[in-house]
């Protein structure tokens, strides 16, 4: 989704939103995240401001003090940016690809089924199709990328061809280097 | 939950073991040696022993090993620096033109273009001078759609020293004074 991207060229602008439209985001964001539910008001303090960037292409980011804590496409679901993964690691299931995968994930490839399947890829929780999920991978403890279930993880197993996710967001894509 | 600190690498941004993958991971080996000690021990201490066994007892096998080893990156640091060095001539060999622009009769403009090749912030820049001469800058669009700084009123010599006193990486031969008369 980022392969090109920056907040200079790709912004159509930014506003800050109305408390109400901040209140249906909160429960939004709760009902995607159950888990993060007890730390939200740390992470969006009532009292300030969420800013909403716009973006090209549909997207759109969620900013708080001047930090990108989420975006979304068209309609979908909230997805966390890597930074905020990291420090919150509990905040996506997990899924695990195999050593041999890293590389092209991080050149942004989506995830093929046999890298989800093989020895060393992991995957222990049943999800279903369209789930959000943080990609790790073999020998590592920090996520890589952020990605988007293409099959449930039984089809996965079942079929073990072609994309099983979709990489949303991934270490050093231009996103990435926006934020950090 | 409770927030983690993860450490970035200050070369690659990534995290430190994800550096292996980075193409830069010579440069980030230093800098996490230099930066965070007990972390790289955590990450190279084990391989580096496991290499150097590896190279006693088997150094003809390596090469072709590497070569099948899909999950190891190459290290790119080379061919970045070598990257870095053309743009670095490329700045060297740019020139920033310092432009007195006639509007009407007595009134005049003096545009700037080719800071943003010294890595200058243009609406940073623009501000500056608005605030320095009291007069009205802006970032504009000139007619090759690229971005140049206007500034209201005549001030190249001013301009000139300015940027010298406030970038002293850009060197003096390379800014230009042109003088453009409205023609008549």
């Amino acid at each position: 989704m980022f392969k090109k991207f920056s907040f200079t060229e790709n912004i159509a602008g930014q506003t800050q939103l109305k408390s109400s439209v901040q209140r249906g985001i909160r429960g939004k964001i709760i009902e995607q995240y159950p888990s993060l539910e007890p730390i939200l008001d740390d992470l969006m303090p009532k009292k300030t401001p969420i800013v909403l960037v716009k973006g090209h292409e549909h997207l759109s980011f969620l900013s708080v003090n001047n930090q990108v804590l989420f975006f979304q496409h068209f309609d979908g679901p909230y997805y966390p940016t890597l930074k905020l993964l990291h420090k919150y690691p509990e905040l996506l299931p997990k899924i695990q690809v195999d050593r041999g995968a890293i590389k092209f994930v991080l050149s942004g490839a989506n995830i093929m089924c046999p890298g989800l399947t093989s020895k060393g890829a992991r995957m222990e929780v049943d999800l279903p199709n369209d789930a959000v999920v943080s990609i790790m991978a073999e020998g590592k403890e920090h996520a890589l990328a952020i990605g988007q279930l293409k099959m449930s993880t039984e089809e996965i197993r079942k079929i073990n061809k072609g994309i099983g996710c979709d990489n949303i967001h991934h270490l050093n894509d231009s996103l990435w280097k926006e934020l950090s | 939950m409770i927030a983690q600190d993860v450490l970035y690498c200050g070369v690659c941004s990534m995290p430190p073991e994800f550096c292996e993958f980075s193409g830069t991971q010579g440069k980030c080996k230093a800098w996490l040696q230099k930066n965070n000690a007990k972390e790289f021990a955590r990450l190279y201490g084990q391989t580096e022993e496991i290499e150097k066994g590896v190279e006693g007892i088997q150094i003809e096998e390596k090469p072709e090993e590497k070569k099948n080893d899909r999950s190891l990156v190459k290290d790119k640091s080379a061919q970045l620096e070598a990257k870095l060095e053309k743009e670095n001539r490329k700045k060297m060999e740019s020139h920033v033109i310092i432009k007195r622009v006639e509007r009407t009769k007595r009134k005049c403009v003096t545009t700037i273009h080719g800071l943003e090749v010294f890595d200058v912030e243009l609406k940073k820049a623009a501000k500056m001078f608005a605030n320095r001469f009291a007069c009205g800058s802006s970032v504009a669009k000139n007619n090759q759609n690229q971005d140049e700084i206007v500034v209201q009123g005549d001030f190249s010599d001013e301009l000139l020293d300015l940027i010298l006193a406030n970038w002293p990486h850009i060197p003096e031969d390379n800014i230009d004074l042109v003088e453009d008369k409205k023609k008549k």
